[in-house]
């Protein structure tokens, strides 16, 4: 028996997928978050130094404006789910003991969730105040 | 049988770093920094939406001098990883993989994020109180 037969499943040899293409997700995720944060980042730089040293009133009418606010959310989502990647394989290169690299990964991915949450309905609060 | 006594390496001591392995671990440590950086930016946006004056403390913070300091090394960090970043995507891409791109692209990502920093931390100054 040749080991193509041997190894793969029936429905998996009809369906003829190979590896259905999902090993190279995170790598693609990693990339398509790195090249929207290109631009957002770049963004981000620009408005913190506009608003360096402006007061709360300010701050408030920047992020209000649709513009801001959306950018802002763009920004959270791309560097939450960057981070949650990038700190992904970090744990997974550095941490040798099973179980507290499992509770690792598990803990990033939802201390990410958390951040991303608090920051857009920070900025959705402003945004929808008055 | 007993174990061979071999040191192990690197050796640390004599160990002549290249601009290659130092530029992929700092990628590293910028990015891991810049995910802590992540924590106080949220802090700092929940504190706008709080009100004028939980928004004042957090603006005393990012004032003191220690606030000052972190956000020097942060925004460097910002701009290394950023400038770095787009080196990995242009490695991505295929490009650049020679030793001599591979060096002069390092010292370019060097030099570039320090000075895109000193920009930003003087066109900061510049606006400051200006809004």
């Amino acid at each position: 028996m040749s080991d193509e037969a041997r190894l793969r499943s029936p429905l998996g040899r009809v369906l003829g997928l190979g590896s259905a293409k999902e090993g190279v997700a995170h790598w693609w995720g990693q990339r398509v978050s790195a090249a929207a944060l290109v631009v957002l980042a770049l963004w981000f730089v620009a408005a913190m130094v506009a608003v360096t040293g402006a007061d709360h009133k300010a701050v408030v009418a920047w992020l209000h404006a649709p513009f801001s606010a959306i950018a802002m959310i763009l920004l959270l989502i791309a560097v939450f789910y960057h981070m949650a990647l990038g700190v992904q394989v970090v744990i997974e290169d550095y941490v040798h003991s099973e179980w507290v690299k499992i509770s690792m990964l598990v803990l990033n991915k939802l201390v990410a969730f958390a951040l991303a949450a608090a920051g857009i309905f920070a900025v959705l609060r402003i945004a929808f105040q008055g | 049988m007993s174990q061979a006594q071999r040191p192990l390496s690197p050796h640390l001591q004599i160990y002549r770093w290249q601009l290659t392995s130092v530029l992929s671990i700092t990628h590293r440590a910028t990015g891991l920094a810049l995910a802590v950086g992540s924590l106080l930016l949220v802090w700092w946006l929940l504190a706008a939406a709080s009100g004028p004056g939980d928004f004042a403390l957090a603006q005393a913070f990012w004032y003191s001098w220690i606030g000052r300091l972190l956000l020097l090394g942060w925004s460097w960090s910002l701009f290394f990883h950023l400038c770095n970043g787009i080196r990995h995507l242009c490695w991505d891409a295929g490009w650049g993989y020679e030793i001599k791109t591979v060096y002069a692209s390092g010292w370019f990502v060097v030099g570039a994020s320090v000075v895109l920093t000193l920009f930003a931390w003087i066109a900061g100054y510049a606006v400051r109180g200006s809004i």
